[in-house]
């Protein structure tokens, strides 16, 4: 009797100590997302609920994002840039401060508007109930949605008026911060650090070129691409840039950026006309 | 059946009976903080650090007029001590220790000024920038200990970014813009030391009891001992990592 207890006693013990650290740092289990099924998002007046979305996220997304959300789906050898792992929380298209959660919104636009240069489509064939579902979906495979909010969205206020003078001051803006280091004076992501750049799990990562006629991987609208350089892609090297260029600043960075892109505008055009040039790298700071 | 309650009853009070012992032994004789002092070393020659190679940016490359900047994973005296370990109690179960102190993180000449940043649970520490060039400060914790990585822009002249960590994490932080700087944050609960050029440490503030102290070395992962801390005395726990 007293031996078996002994047995069992050390047993269950031994079990404790091993399961303890397994708890947070092993792979979620099925039993973790299980726990999560009831997870839900909210859009406007449009409410997700992700146990509706397992159909369609296995019928379309699970072969890249995979079954567990890891982003390990079969098709993971071949494609580049590597799908998003849900589990860690971490997503280059956000309205919130770099190191926080999107916003159910936010996910949201992101499956409708795809990712340009990848192999991640637009979805907008979805109902918006679906793509609600299946943010809520995605928000289930990740414990952070559990015991973090996301962060409060950036405050963008509303677009100037485009003028040469703005143009010039947001060149000044892309000399100050630097951005040439990494997407090249002419926005050729050709910069002294474009070619070491890596994201956060080690794999090579291009900077945006502005010269292809891409589109912007977070959307390509003004508010767009203000909010990418203010918020960060998280994941990858872009870092925030929000608490060094104000906010009247940034748009006249916008303006700056879109001389430098491939697309016919208005910036472009005034450019031109100005006879703009590009920074000079080796300029001393503050002095262009 | 009832052996089989008896046996239980025995085990609760012999597991509650430690839990006290340990929780008395390191609370209740407050009285008189003592201090954790030892050296740090290194058994055999230490290794090569390459040299960085800073060209790609004339600011870093100028900086470095004088002196050519190597890499910094293994700092080790003329003594054999080494630099930049983190020791820290491993086995505390009191609070974080509330320091009013902030430590600083600076980026001077395109590297990390310290190399190694210590710090406790919830504890502010600040990062600054002294160069004349961008940089990104660029931390990567595991999201799933409770840190979450975060990514901020440093141009010449930036405000200082203060921030603090959740949980008890060796975290490495490095900049995109300039792939050779790589330093980190370790971040402990409890009272805290790193070694100086000599190795040599002193965790101060350590109430009387018996502890686990850890040394942590970015390439020669960690080494434990124990040690007994009287009222008011100094216990000493000395390590020694063998150089590969």
């Amino acid at each position: 009797m007293r031996t078996r207890l002994q047995t069992w006693s050390l047993l269950v013990g031994a079990t404790a100590v091993l399961a303890l650290p397994m708890t947070s740092w092993a792979q979620l289990t099925q039993a973790d997302f299980e726990t999560r099924i009831g997870m839900e998002s909210h859009v406007g007046n449009i409410t997700g609920h992700a146990k509706d979305a397992k159909g369609d996220y296995r019928r379309y997304c699970v072969v890249c994002h995979g079954d567990n959300g890891d982003g390990n789906g079969e098709s993971f050898p071949w494609v580049d840039p590597k799908p998003r792992d849900f589990q860690l929380g971490i997503f280059k298209c956000r309205s919130t401060p770099t190191g926080t959660l999107p916003t159910d919104e936010d996910l949201f636009n992101t499956i409708a508007r795809g990712m340009d240069r990848s192999n991640m489509p637009q979805w907008s064939t979805f109902t918006k109930q679906e793509r609600a579902d299946l943010v809520a979906w995605v928000k289930h495979f990740s414990p952070r949605w559990t015991n973090e909010k996301p962060g409060t969205p950036i405050t963008i206020p509303p677009e100037p008026e485009i003028t040469p003078e703005r143009i010039k001051a947001g060149r000044d803006v892309f000399a100050r911060v630097q951005c040439w280091k990494c997407h090249g004076v002419l926005g050729q992501a050709n910069g002294p650090s474009a070619s070491t750049l890596q994201d956060d799990l080690g794999r090579p990562i291009a900077a945006f070129n502005f010269t292809e006629g891409a589109r912007p991987k977070c959307g390509d609208t003004d508010r767009d691409i203000y909010r990418i350089f203010m918020t960060g892609l998280d994941g990858t090297p872009m870092p925030s840039f929000a608490d060094n260029i104000k906010p009247d600043e940034a748009w006249d960075l916008v303006f700056y950026l879109r001389t430098l892109m491939k697309q016919h505008s208005k910036e472009k055009e005034m450019a031109k006309q100005l006879g703009l040039k590009p920074v000079d790298p080796n300029a001393p700071a503050g002095q262009q | 059946m009832r052996n089989r309650y008896r046996y239980s009853a025995l085990l609760s009070v012999v597991v509650l009976t430690c839990c006290a012992a340990l929780f008395l032994g390191q609370h209740v004789n407050a009285a008189g903080e003592g201090k954790i002092t030892g050296t740090v070393k290194l058994d055999g020659a230490a290794p090569h650090m390459k040299g960085i190679d800073m060209s790609k940016d004339p600011y870093c490359s100028k900086a470095h007029a004088n002196d050519t900047p190597h890499l910094e994973s293994v700092l080790a005296g003329a003594n054999g001590g080494l630099e930049n370990v983190v020791l820290y109690i491993s086995d505390w179960s009191g609070p974080a220790t509330a320091s009013t102190a902030v430590p600083v993180f600076d980026q001077k000449n395109c590297m990390y000024t310290p190399h190694v940043l210590a710090m406790d649970v919830g504890q502010t520490f600040k990062v600054t920038t002294s160069d004349q060039t961008t940089h990104n400060i660029h931390p990567l914790p595991n999201p799933m200990t409770g840190n979450i990585p975060w990514n901020q822009s440093q141009p010449p002249g930036a405000a200082p970014v203060e921030k603090s960590w959740k949980a008890v994490e060796v975290i490495p932080v490095k900049c995109n813009i300039h792939p050779w700087m790589n330093g980190w944050y370790v971040v402990v609960k409890g009272p805290y030391a790193t070694t100086d050029e000599n190795g040599n440490y002193t965790i101060n503030g350590v109430p009387p009891g018996n502890y686990t102290v850890t040394a942590w070395q970015e390439t020669y992962g960690t080494q434990t001992a124990k040690v007994t801390v009287a009222a008011g005395g100094a216990g000493t726990a000395d390590f020694t990592f063998k150089a590969k």
